[in-house]
């Protein structure tokens, strides 16, 4: 059996999450692999917490990724970084943007904002890529870019080159955010290719 | 969709269905928005040459279905689980009549209940209305079997079920475009009284034929392609069906799997060589013991259940470890995290009035929509929810259940969309029978939980093209409320004045909150002036904190830092308003004492 691998994404309802996985996507179907995608759509989407799971391989199955399983974690949020940490396992790579969303809990002094909260992930020895993907964004002139500066740091763990990824973006974006976006997804590469 | 090579495209389960109900050549297709089956009607609006809307609930959406079918063209209605319930009236003499025009009716079961009230299983509706029903498990399948379920339909003189789960529904994959067919019934009137009056004569008749039709489905589906056995290690053989199906091959490559296109009929015979062949027997299926309860009562030896979890979705793990329970992987352990619900939107009209429900002590009897949310903290203004339109009747129940102890403390809360569905004959029976409870119409102009859908109240169909609007003001009047007042919801005292008003009257009464969903596009285009904190103004006082907007945090400070900022020190922090979430809607601003919030130009 060829290569094979689990892309979990994790965020907050409204962050793109659906775009970032689309991309991604696409990329790993134009290297030929069959693939497919678990989306929460309804209730959820309302500031929720999200995920969209990715598989691809030769052939697959289930769309959704079995706990200890996840290769890569794409988190758009450090505290949604954490709530899934079951699904990973000691080799798996996480990508988190380093925003702070706060749950409404946290927002009406209820409670607190937990400090350090990665740290649940690097104790354990796996492999975190803190991208900040909201000044990047802004930086290359959108703030609403920062899914696909997600998009680009998470790029140069699999196969593709960037290219493949630069076409997608291309014909995906309306053509007056192509630039912007093009932009953004070299800034995320730029930070994971360190 | 995305175009990959010559014939593939990428798309969800919803998607590959429009596409298969274009392929096939449907020409009607009416339903009611539902997660998870909403973005088929969404998608096959798109195709050219078929006709559709959103009906005002499953049950008329499905009565559209059966007369284009009665009028000879391919029909479908779309619907999920719940919304079945609703549609169970035409559905079950459906099956009496049968069809001219290849008739499917598409129920998207929710297992875990992402976004529904409940997980029941619609496989029982095929057993009890006597219908077949086809179970895909991908977008793959689910294109190829509706295709299918049209020729079925005709050729068997029957309505098809076809069922879908959120697994599939919004699940994307590979699918492969194909042929586009048509019917070989010719479109036109034809009087078939005997076929299409179900008066107890005919339906007798037609009761006959629904037997005979069963048997000769029951036949068909011993040789059918897609209820097909996957050779293999036959210490074990599984018998599955939809999702689960994947499940099964991805945690025992290795066994032997008869998989199951068609739930019901079952193909008995296939079934019992199957068993005979294998050592062990397992069920693997989703909710209801629907297969099991089958193949048991055909006396053969079976697991499923007793392995099985009967609740919640499966997946490969929870099959694996229910078969197998020495696999127990070691996994990281989870940390206990703020949960992070979800809530209404910034801006979004229904906070306002709930707001002032949370304030005012009374009974809230709750419907199915985004404003479901009320029910949560920090305004916890909802005490009952049940289903779409029960608001109504549950707040007269109680009304008449307590009589003089319940004047001015009961209110029922509906959406717009939810009360066309359904909550129109409960406001009737409230006035008809005489009881003085209060309903509120939360009219954001559209079906804003499901993804913004256009309802009869919008001004627009499913297209986005101009229709008549109901004038709900009207229509509330014409049953006989004698006390309709409009307000905007975003206007918090004034809609406080309004409601307090309306709870003392003797007699039912409508409040119409009406202010547009912060998700509609011309929203989204519109330019709104955000608020801001004057941060030396602000107490910490935390009134515009509890209304529990997403774009106002609480920033707690010590005592120095409080000083530091110019507090006072007893002052434990104080508010801040994200300029990029607010939507300026300016409730917020409306209950600030000390002029703290302030729109952006000042």
């Amino acid at each position: 059996m060829g290569a094979q691998g689990n892309i979990l994404f994790s965020g907050v309802g409204g962050q793109g999450i659906l775009l970032a996985s689309e991309i991604m996507a696409y990329a790993l179907l134009a290297a030929g692999y069959d693939a497919k995608k678990s989306e929460v759509h309804g209730m959820a989407q309302r500031g929720g917490s999200v995920t969209a799971q990715l598989r691809y391989g030769d052939k697959v199955y289930s769309p959704l990724i079995e706990p200890g399983r996840a290769d890569i974690q794409v988190a758009f949020e450090m505290m949604e970084a954490v709530r899934y940490l079951p699904y990973l396992h000691k080799n798996s790579t996480v990508i988190v943007n380093t925003q702070k969303i706060l749950p409404p809990s946290v927002a009406t002094g209820q409670t607190s904002y937990p400090a350090d909260v990665l740290d649940h992930i690097t104790a354990l020895g796996i492999k975190v890529v803190l991208v900040d993907a909201f000044d990047l964004a802004r930086e290359v002139g959108e703030v609403r870019t920062a899914n696909v500066v997600m998009v680009g740091a998470v790029s140069t763990f699999l196969p593709m080159d960037a290219s493949v990824y630069e076409g997608i973006i291309s014909a995906r974006v309306p053509a007056k955010f192509r630039d912007v976006n093009l932009k953004a997804f070299a800034a995320g590469r730029k930070v994971s290719q360190g | 969709m995305t175009q990959l090579g010559d014939d593939s495209v990428w798309m969800s389960g919803n998607e590959a269905i429009a596409l298969a109900a274009y392929e096939a050549g449907v020409k009607v297709a009416s339903g009611y928005p539902g997660t998870p089956s909403t973005e088929i009607l969404e998608n096959l609006s798109r195709y050219e040459g078929v006709y559709t809307e959103w009906a005002p609930n499953e049950k008329v959406g499905l009565e559209v279905a059966i007369g284009a079918s009665f009028a000879g063209v391919r029909a479908l209605a779309t619907m999920k689980h719940v919304g079945l319930n609703v549609a169970a009236d035409p559905l079950f003499t459906a099956s009496y009549t049968g069809v001219r025009g290849g008739l499917v009716v598409i129920v998207a079961d929710d297992p875990e209940m992402h976004s529904s009230q409940n997980e029941q299983d619609s496989r029982n509706y095929a057993f009890a209305a006597k219908l077949p029903m086809l179970e895909p498990s991908d977008p793959a399948e689910a294109k190829e079997l509706l295709k299918l379920a049209f020729a079925i339909s005709e050729e068997f003189d029957t309505p098809v079920l076809f069922r879908t789960t959120t697994r599939i529904a919004h699940v994307k994959g590979v699918v492969t475009k194909g042929e586009k067919l048509s019917s070989s019934v010719s479109p036109g009137i034809e009087k078939m009284p005997a076929k299409f009056v179900m008066l107890p004569g005919n339906a007798r008749n037609r009761r006959v034929v629904v037997e005979e039709r069963m048997r000769r489905l029951r036949e068909m589906v011993e040789t059918a392609p897609y209820n097909l056995v996957e050779a293999g290690d036959t210490r074990r053989g599984f018998i599955t069906s939809s999702v689960s199906y994947l499940y099964v091959k991805e945690a025992f490559p290795e066994a032997t799997v008869l998989k199951l296109g068609m739930c019901w009929p079952l193909p008995e015979q296939k079934i019992r060589d199957f068993a005979k062949s294998v050592d062990q027997l397992v069920i693997v299926e989703e909710l209801d013991p629907f297969l099991e309860l089958h193949i048991k009562a055909m006396g053969i030896a079976c697991h499923g259940k007793d392995l099985i979890p009967n609740q919640g979705e499966l997946n490969t793990a929870i099959v694996r470890k229910s078969v197998d329970p020495t696999f127990a992987p070691e996994l990281f352990a989870p940390v206990a995290l703020p949960m992070r619900p979800p809530n209404m939107c910034a801006g979004c009209p229904h906070r306002g009035i709930f707001y002032n429900l949370s304030r005012m002590k009374l009974f809230v009897s709750g419907d199915i929509g985004c404003y479901t949310l009320g029910f949560l903290p920090p305004l916890s203004a909802m005490d009952s929810c049940v289903c779409m339109g029960a608001s109504v009747g549950i707040a007269h129940g109680m009304a008449k259940a307590l009589g003089a102890e319940a004047k001015g403390k009961i209110v029922s809360v509906i959406g717009d969309s939810t009360f066309i569905h359904s909550g129109l004959s409960g406001l009737i029976n409230t006035v008809y029978n005489g009881s003085s409870s209060l309903l509120i119409i939360l009219d954001n102009r559209i079906t804003a939980m499901t993804g913004q859908q256009n309802n009869p109240a919008s001004g627009c169909n499913i297209k986005g093209e101009a229709a008549n609007a109901i004038d709900l003001e009207a229509l509330c009047r014409a049953v006989g409320v004698r006390h309709v007042e409009v307000v905007n919801p975003h206007d918090i005292k004034a809609c406080r004045q309004v409601l307090e008003r309306a709870l003392e009257r003797d007699e039912a009464s409508v409040v119409i909150a009406r202010a547009p969903c912060v998700l509609l596009p011309e929203m989204k285009k519109a330019k709104h002036i955000p608020f801001n904190t004057r941060l030396a103004s602000c107490t910490g006082c935390m009134a515009c904190v509890k209304l529990g907007c997403p774009a106002i945090s609480w920033n707690p400070v010590t005592p120095q830092k409080a000083k530091a900022l110019g507090y006072k020190e007893k002052q434990k922090g104080f508010a801040l308003i994200n300029e990029v979430q607010c939507n300026g809607c300016g409730q917020c601003q409306a209950l600030c004492k000390f002029d703290a919030i302030v729109g952006q130009e000042a």
